[in-house]
């Protein structure tokens, strides 16, 4: 299934109850729309060269840096990359040179070694707080939810100076646990309103029905609604992914320099190493790559959370 | 304590990684394990149990440290001594500062507007046609590119060479080839902040054409057909049938992309650095306050980038419940 039919079928979830009665004429009716479209789809080549056109134009600077990113260095240098066609020489050196040379590797590891954790935990702790502020009715709910809720407009960096002093007393500052926890912070009050509004979804007489039978919160949250939340979670978690793995000011304020991702690491290469292209192309597709993975594979859970994220929101 | 703290191999980076993990599902199983016996326990334990950990958290890593900076904003550059307004004084009247402001306006009026209305007509033009989804896909991938890797990608696009040698960066080459000079595009303000900008459309019109795109698809088909019937095709259908329709989903999508707008910072960072009169609030926060050492300054440009983001989200939340209404 691709993106638009997702987002298709979450729209028609979100706005249209529609139960009415499946009557042959509406099948019909049905049918005839649908030869109307596909007449459309025929009757709009100008439209759809035009899509295609601006489609490919928005891939070429990737492209572009994508080719560069296996020719040798003095090509990159002497020529452009669309000249590659007609003078194809290439090799993987630039990224050896990176993954090696210049330490991205371990790099990659970091990112990883990063990411894991900083997706994890928020997700589990805004479950079960979107849990109990959907199902354990308790006074002042309301209220403390929607407080949560306004600290997503909090910019993280009104939080940055004070946390980092925070962790320097501590003396944990620089260490992978300061990366985990900042992450897990700064992701809750978005992982909690979206959970909720996902968990809200679930009809309240299945959590009766469990509530009946002596079911705790915990057997409910595991046993009825986890099974249930799977897309969402794997939606949110798609989204924590990207923002962690993507993620540059958090590294830089927090990561020292055992710990740094690959984000930031390409960024101190383009600072200090500007015009080695065959560097920061092969660094840039490095970093670029797992997150182009995961997010072509898991689009359709990903544009499902930025629909129930900005749509309902 | 050292071993926790400082991992340099792969292997004691992994093995943190696990322990981490592990410590914090033993943490959370025992609180879970703890309250699940729904007869026994009061109910605000259980509700404890479920909420404490994430509001200890939200308290510590944000509204702790909110306060703190507020409170620095009014201090000094090293944090000894109160100094009322001047940090915000210095915001409005220092002229590079003003410069800075001048940009952010610019990133956040151009960006969603452009974005937004290039992902609205090409989510109207690419509807039921041909390679829809493939058409789709190419435009959205930008989004799961870093700002630090779009700003690599595009700043390759901008690179210049003196007339006479070969070009590689297309834009230049594209100049060339229509008889024109080569141009340092990031250097010379203040068009270069144009050209950062065009690297946050690029990333954002995939986001507004995916939600614009599901809203066009959810508009009725019984409205279509009734304006047909009456007349109304080709651009009429998208001003007067499409637009309107969609008009919620617009607001959200400009709302969200002028608030990411607004804390765009990586970008900046990779592309100039904020050299070259290209700097916005939220990378001049970073480069005052973790390079100049200008705690104070830094932090009132912190709370400054906060106090634009509440009228944006006001905006936003006012216009759901209008909507809400409406229905």
């Amino acid at each position: 299934m691709t993106a638009s039919d997702v987002s298709q079928e979450v729209v028609t979830q979100a706005t249209g109850k529609v139960d009415a009665p499946v009557t042959e004429s509406w099948r019909s009716r049905r049918r005839q729309r649908r030869a109307e479209a596909a007449a459309d789809r025929l009757s709009k080549p100008a439209a759809s060269t035009i899509a295609i056109v601006i489609a490919v134009l928005w891939s070429i600077p990737t492209l572009g840096l994508f080719v560069t990113s296996f020719r040798t260095v003095d090509d990159i240098q002497s020529s452009g990359w669309w000249t590659a066609i007609t003078n194809p020489l290439f090799s993987q050196y630039n990224y050896q040179a990176a993954l090696v040379d210049s330490g991205l590797a371990s790099n990659f590891v970091n990112s990883f070694v990063i990411t894991l954790p900083a997706v994890l935990i928020p997700i589990t702790l805004a479950l079960l707080a979107a849990y109990a502020f959907a199902w354990i009715p308790f006074r002042g709910r309301n209220t403390l939810f929607v407080a949560v809720f306004a600290l997503q407009i909090v910019p993280i960096q009104v939080t940055l100076v004070p946390l980092l002093s925070l962790y320097v007393d501590v003396g944990v500052a620089g260490s992978f646990w300061t990366v985990w926890l900042s992450h897990s912070m700064f992701a809750l009050p978005l992982a909690i309103f979206l959970l909720h509004n996902f968990m809200k979804d679930v009809p309240p007489s299945l959590v009766e029905a469990a509530r009946m039978d002596g079911a705790g919160h915990v057997t409910i949250f595991f046993k009825v609604l986890f099974p249930l939340l799977v897309p969402a979670i794997a939606a949110f978690g798609v989204f924590q992914f990207l923002w962690v793995w993507n993620d540059l000011l958090v590294a830089l304020t927090f990561a020292s320099n055992d710990a740094t991702p690959l984000t930031a690491a390409v960024a101190d290469l383009a600072g200090t190493r500007g015009n080695a292209w065959y560097l920061l192309s092969a660094g840039a597709f490095i970093t670029m790559v797992v997150p182009l993975v995961v997010f072509v594979s898991l689009q359709r859970f990903f544009v499902r959370g930025l629909l129930a994220g900005s749509v309902k929101g | 304590m050292d071993w926790l703290l400082d991992a340099e191999t792969t292997a004691h980076k992994l093995a943190l990684m696990v322990l981490a993990i592990a410590l914090f599902a033993l943490v959370m199983g025992g609180i879970l394990f703890a309250v699940d016996k729904p007869k026994r326990v009061p109910q605000w334990v259980v509700v404890l149990g479920f909420l404490g950990p994430p509001i200890l958290l939200l308290l510590l890593g944000l509204v702790y440290p909110a306060i703190g900076t507020l409170v620095n904003s009014f201090k000094n550059n090293d944090g000894s001594e109160f100094v009322g307004v001047d940090n915000y004084a210095a915001v409005f009247s220092n002229s590079e500062l003003l410069i800075v402001l001048r940009n952010t306006v610019l990133w956040v009026v151009l960006v969603p507007l452009v974005a937004t209305t290039f992902g609205m007509v090409y989510a109207y033009l690419v509807d039921r046609t041909r390679f829809e989804n493939l058409a789709k896909a190419l435009v959205f991938l930008p989004m799961a590119i870093s700002g630090v890797a779009a700003g690599i990608i595009w700043q390759f696009v901008y690179e210049y060479r003196p007339e006479g040698q070969n070009q590689i960066g297309l834009l230049n080459q594209v100049l060339v080839w229509l008889g024109a000079e080569p141009r340092q595009f990031l250097l010379n303000a203040p068009q270069n902040t144009f050209f950062i900008i065009a690297v946050m459309i690029w990333i954002n019109a995939g986001f507004a054409m995916t939600v614009l795109s599901a809203s066009i698809k959810a508009i009725p088909d019984d409205v279509t057909e009734a304006a047909r019937l009456d007349g109304v095709s080709g651009f009429g259908m998208f001003r007067y049938v499409t637009v309107p329709s969609i008009r919620p989903a617009l607001v959200v999508v400009l709302t969200t992309v002028a608030i990411s707008t607004l804390k765009v910072f990586d970008i900046v960072y990779t592309m100039t650095g904020g050299q070259f009169s290209t700097s916005v609030i939220a990378n001049e926060f970073y480069s005052q306050t973790f390079r100049q050492f200008n705690q104070g300054l830094g932090a009132a440009l912190a709370v400054l980038l906060f106090i634009l983001v509440v009228p944006i989200i006001a905006y936003n939340v006012r216009q759901l419940r209008l909507s809400e209404e409406i229905r």
